[in-house]
């Protein structure tokens, strides 16, 4: 056990959105409760250098810890981690983060893509997406690298999307194991937990 | 699971015969990225296996130099993080402004656009003329494209609007002229650069330095590595000198850390034993 008591995770949800998806998890993330084992990394894209803005709004919204993710940084279970403006976030495989100032893919920089596929190729216990509004093609190819190494595929119901286009081109892609209401969304993480 | 072309065994196999037949040594980069980059020069050029890909790699001297240029990440923009250059202007180069002469090393200057931003701010501050610029980087050609000083002219107003926040009070586009689709920097921000490939891994320092500028490169390597980085910036750098590092970079975790001091909330520290 690390000096802060905290130990790296067994589990991770990644969590993946674009234009609406501040909405939802602003709306879902006050109900939801981590334990030691499971941990939280969120991609949202959104313009470079409001970073902290984030991080407070959603601290703001729970008592689970939130924070952006450092170089190097171990995952830890009982952590939101959120990836840093103008930035890749990369998972390594042994279960630390990296960061990348390489060219945007999919016009955005962080990519979801990216962190969605390299947490693929890390040694989790169990690994779960979740995809959510957006006007965007990014996540689709990170879904199905988490659905080809196992994982699961939950995303919002596209229905009730701020913008359908994102859940929308993953679900074409990859037969989602959840399709998800926001309301749904809570029950659904804190299930990850056991 | 390791669900890409290229494994990391595949990885790790390549990078063993790079630096054992060519002195290259990325075995302590952070291994996703890497992977990352390899997975992608293998897509790019069209192997048909990693086997091929490493006979390339063995047998033809050639392809390194497309190996380096492509496994490096170049990416680099003018005035990127306004307030790290106000803090520059405001706080450092008064300081160095003391000295003689003025020794700054860019180190990892990819194409150069941070040079460039480094010698405007020089020149504003009345500097320049005292100053040598040293800029380096492991990869060859962006080193040569940061000699020649054009960038793409999309890129302008962008940088424009950077500097201005950085507490540019010039008319940017006095700084360089414009011919279609490019922008060519002054010659006269260029008479006091120095360029050259230097590889922080193997390199050993060159000089001793008032202010060293290595922005998103550690990034890129391991802990340890960064360590021994760190030592050759220590060693490299004049008592009271600055050490400048990208905006998610930290001398936190490093031994060196003790002889520092932060200034402001940027990632700017200066050696203070
Ligand atoms: C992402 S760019 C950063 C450019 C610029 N400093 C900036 O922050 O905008 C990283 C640069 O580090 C260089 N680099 C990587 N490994 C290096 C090494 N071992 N020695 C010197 N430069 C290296 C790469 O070639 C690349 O140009």
């Amino acid at each position: 056990m690390a000096k802060n008591g905290l130990t790296l995770a067994k589990n991770l949800l990644l969590i993946g959105g674009s234009a609406g998806s501040l909405e939802v998890i602003l709306q879902f993330l006050p109900f939801i409760q981590l334990g030691p084992d499971l941990a939280i990394v969120m991609v949202l894209h959104r313009k470079a250098g409001d970073d902290s803005p984030l991080v407070e709004l959603l601290t703001f919204r729970t008592h689970t810890p939130v924070k952006e993710a450092e170089e190097k940084e171990p995952v830890n279970g009982g952590v939101i981690y959120v990836a840093p403006a103008d930035y890749h976030l990369l998972v390594e495989r042994n279960l630390t983060f990296s960061l990348d100032f390489s060219e945007k893919v999919n016009y955005s920089r962080p990519s979801i893509d990216l962190t969605f596929q390299t947490a693929a190729e890390a040694p989790f216990t169990k690994l779960t997406c979740l995809l959510l509004s957006g006007a965007n093609e990014d996540g689709s190819a990170g879904v199905e690298a988490v659905k080809l190494a196992g994982g699961t595929f939950a995303v919002q119901d596209p229905s009730t999307a701020e913008v359908f286009f994102m859940p929308q081109k993953a679900i074409n892609r990859v037969k989602p194991d959840f399709l998800l209401k926001p309301k749904d969304m809570s029950d659904f993480i804190n299930s990850l937990n056991s | 699971m390791d669900i890409s072309a290229i494994h990391d065994e595949d990885v790790e196999i390549l990078l063993n015969d790079v630096f054992e037949l060519y002195g290259y040594d990325f075995t302590e980069y952070s291994k996703a990225s890497i992977k990352r980059r390899i997975n992608r020069l293998f897509t790019l050029d069209k192997f048909p296996s990693f086997a091929e890909l490493r006979y390339k790699v063995i047998n033809d001297p050639n392809y390194l130099k497309r190996f380096i240029e492509e496994i490096t990440v170049n990416v680099t923009e003018m005035f990127r993080d306004p307030s790290f250059y106000r803090v520059l202007r405001e706080e450092v180069l008064p300081a160095l402004g003391t000295y003689p002469f003025i020794r700054i090393w860019h180190a990892g200057c990819s194409t150069g656009e941070e040079v460039y931003s480094m010698a405007i701010l020089l020149k504003e501050a009345n500097l320049y003329h005292k100053s040598l610029l040293y800029a380096t980087d492991i990869n060859p050609s962006v080193v040569e494209k940061a000699r020649n000083g054009i960038f793409p002219m999309g890129m302008m107003k962008q940088y424009s609007e950077n500097y201005i926040a950085s507490g540019g009070k010039k008319d940017f586009s006095s700084y360089y002229s414009a011919n279609y689709d490019l922008a060519k920097f002054d010659e006269s921000l260029k008479q006091k650069m120095i360029f050259a490939t230097h590889n922080l891994v193997s390199d050993s320092s060159f000089n001793e330095f008032q202010l060293i500028i290595c922005r998103n490169v550690l990034i890129y390597f391991d802990r340890n590595l960064q360590t021994t980085v760190f030592d050759l910036f220590n060693e490299s750098l004049e008592n009271l000198g600055f050490l400048a590092l990208g905006s998610k970079e930290s001398i936190r975790f490093s031994p060196i850390a003790k002889n520092f001091k932060q200034i402001q909330r940027e990632k700017i520290w200066r050696k203070t034993v």
